[in-house]
């Protein structure tokens, strides 16, 4: 259904497209294979802010990369080329964004980032056209570790797949803990077994544990911690705690907490309506990933208001100013194009038959990243 | 206070360890006993295998969700994969015995695609649940104060009787004579009057549904969802490349070495470079290192013996 749906709004859109589209935005996301669920998330919020702001005069393109680089590429060359979109926007894995953003980006196109933030485009490698609209990589690592020095935690056992960005968590991580890690393990991308971490956790003495495990990797190791018998307190970035993955966990992830940039209970009128709307249409609540998709949109829409995107230095100047009103409350860019944000505390809850999360305080507050001084334009 | 460079791995762990990798490879060997039988008697390089496996796990999750039996999401799970092998067979497999194995990959690759967007289209995008069952559910102590996970032991136990009923009926029954025969001679076996299509079929639904079983007992403590059979496939043919194509004794030894060279590399290998590296590139470096470990121990194995541990023919 889905994909026939697609097909049907892709010819719609095209058909559409030909007549009226004063802007073209390009969108290469995650559709199939394993993180779909992360780019269908972000597809569907940010076409719902589309939507809901009346204009006809966007048109977006959609293109699933499947989660591989080389697909991603070709998409974006054929965007760029045949389709000469003015704007991109999309990828979900920093890999892929790799792949992509820098080349694009050199063009002379926008690119306005709803996921991926790696730390390279963060520092020396920024650019002027380059927006990031949801996070650093680094940031939820670092407030769980904020969070770990607040909860008295003292020697926390870490441990992330061993890939870039899990490299990236575990630094991160490191960056604002005070403690001593118990141990640090990297894990093979795309585990599904624990039981040897579990155990060697067991034996580490460790006080509390971290772990980056997005995806289906999450769900292995928290259904077989919760099975372990093992009961030490467990921190993790929201990846492993949306709304798509809760449901798999069940009541192994009741009670975790975890950090965040936005929760469906932040309270402001934007996120009321979105969270309402999102539930309304699509019939299942948001997860952290269609808030970006969502803001991301309206941040595009902020900005196409005052200026045209083949103004570019007005354009840019225009998404500088972030004037749109954000799920997450207060939003505003760093002069890397990164957000300023305050990133949250969550604990899984359960209401009713759904598992979701609640805001339980803040972990770091008006937080920047670690890279913004390296960029320079 | 890591863990640690110089003290000597506690006796508890390396016996838990040993344990996990056992029942790693008991979980490997059942996905791998199908792909080697298929392989052996019929020729045929499925690459659909990981998506029968998947297949078992999407059953089970939906029945023991509107049932809330483990049990009947098990025999769920065996059924649908068996009949989705049967049909695969029927349909597609039975067109291809002839032809090269380049035919075979294509058109058992087009299988994955077709098996992974149809499962998409039916349960959605996002991953289902799939819990262990209350009975089998905490953890128990085993002597010499081990606290084990009670479902894992399940699983050990489960593995080792399938292994145990394979071999009798391979080695006992007429069935497993035949496919035996068909292993070894399969013009003259159709000559002997053995109806060859219909043993290719049963093999092969017997095949699939020993992945379909790996897939329900495994998604249960992992993540039920689509693509999930891909990665296992992989670990599969390395498995039935090392114990000798064709062998479900080879699949069994290749399994259990396989199983415990990756848990016990995992741990091992970092405490070994810790001894002359800092934690962190020793976590590193052994992490990787440990991610070859079975691939270096197939190499290995394929020096040794060019046709597997127990393989008969190259």
């Amino acid at each position: 259904m889905t994909l026939k749906t697609l097909l049907l709004s892709a010819g719609i859109v095209a058909l559409a497209g030909t007549a009226l589209a004063e802007t073209k935005v390009g969108m290469i996301t995650t559709l199939s294979g394993g993180g779909a669920g992360l780019g269908i998330d972000v597809r569907d919020g940010f076409l719902l802010a589309i939507e809901q702001s009346g204009r006809d005069d966007i048109e977006v393109i959609v293109e699933d990369d499947q989660r591989k680089p080389d697909i991603a590429v070709q998409l974006a060359d054929r965007m760029i080329q045949s389709d000469r979109v003015d704007v991109m926007t999309g990828i979900i894995f920093s890999n892929l964004a790799m792949a992509v953003v820098p080349s694009a980006t050199a063009q002379g196109l926008f690119y306005l980032s709803p996921n991926a933030g790696p730390s390279a485009l963060a520092g020396k490698g920024c650019h002027p056209n380059y927006f990031n609209v949801a996070w650093q990589n680094d940031n939820l690592h670092e407030a769980a570790g904020a969070y770990a020095n607040g909860a008295k935690y003292e020697n926390t056992f870490i441990l992330a797949p061993n890939y870039p960005a899990g490299k990236d968590a575990l630094t991160g991580f490191k960056r604002f803990f005070e403690g001593d890690p118990a141990g640090e393990l990297y894990t093979k991308l795309g585990q599904k077994d624990y039981a040897a971490e579990i155990a060697q956790i067991r034996a580490s003495g460790a006080d509390s544990v971290f772990f980056f495990l997005p995806g289906g990797m999450g769900i292995s190791f928290l259904k077989q911690y919760a099975d372990s018998g093992l009961d030490l307190p467990v921190i993790g970035p929201a990846f492993s705690f949306d709304q798509g993955i809760l449901q798999a966990v069940g009541e192994a992830a009741l009670g975790v907490v975890n950090t965040s940039q936005w929760n469906k209970d932040l309270d402001n009128a934007t996120n009321a309506a979105f969270v309402e709307s999102f539930a309304a249409k699509y019939d299942r609540l948001p997860s952290l990933y269609a808030s970006q998709g969502f803001d991301t949109a309206n941040l595009l829409l902020s900005a196409l208001e005052v200026a045209d995107p083949d103004d570019a230095d007005a354009f840019r100047t225009a998404l500088e100013a972030a004037d749109f009103s954000s799920t997450r409350g207060d939003f505003a860019f760093g002069p890397n194009h990164h957000p300023v944000q305050d990133i949250y505390v969550r604990r899984v809850i359960k209401e009713g038959d759904v598992y979701t999360n609640e805001i339980i305080g803040v972990a770091l507050e008006n937080h920047s990243d670690a890279y913004a001084a390296d960029c320079t334009y | 206070m890591t863990l640690d460079e110089t003290s000597p791995m506690p006796l508890a762990l390396l016996a838990e360890q040993v344990l996990n990798g056992l029942q790693f490879g008991v979980m490997l060997f059942l996905m791998a006993a199908g792909l080697t039988l298929i392989f052996g008697v019929m020729g045929l390089i499925n690459l659909a295998h990981g998506s029968l496996y998947m297949i078992g796990a999407f059953a089970a999750a939906s029945v023991a969700g509107a049932t809330g039996s483990f049990l009947l999401a098990l025999v769920a799970a065996m059924t649908a994969a068996a009949v989705a092998g049967a049909l695969v067979e029927l349909v597609v497999i039975r067109r291809l015995y002839a032809r090269d194995h380049l035919d075979q990959v294509l058109a058992t690759f087009a299988l994955i695609l077709i098996f992974s967007e149809g499962t998409r289209w039916v349960f959605g995008s996002f991953p289902l649940y799939l819990d262990i069952p209350d009975m089998l559910s905490g953890p128990v102590t085993l002597p010499g104060g081990i606290e084990y996970p009670r479902y894992r032991l399940a699983l050990i136990g489960i593995g080792l009787t399938v292994a145990l009923g394979l071999g009798l009926l391979i080695t006992r029954t007429r069935l497993g004579i035949r496919i035996r025969a068909g292993e070894n001679d399969r013009e003259m076996i159709a000559a002997l009057g053995v109806d060859i299509s219909r043993l290719y079929t049963i093999v092969f639904a017997l095949g699939a549904a020993l992945a379909g079983l790996a897939g329900a007992l495994v998604g249960a403590i992992q993540s039920v969802q689509v693509g999930m059979g891909e990665p296992v496939l992989i670990l599969a043919f390395v498995v039935i490349v090392i114990g000798g194509i064709g062998s479900i004794k080879g699949a069994l030894v290749g399994a259990i070495l396989v199983g415990l060279t990756d848990t016990l590399g995992g741990i091992f290998l970092p405490s070994l470079f810790r001894l002359f590296l800092d934690p962190s590139s020793a976590a590193n470096a052994g992490a990787s290192l440990a991610s070859m470990a079975i691939y270096i121990l197939m190499a290995a194995v394929l020096i040794w013996r060019p046709t597997g541990l127990f393989g008969a023919r190259g």
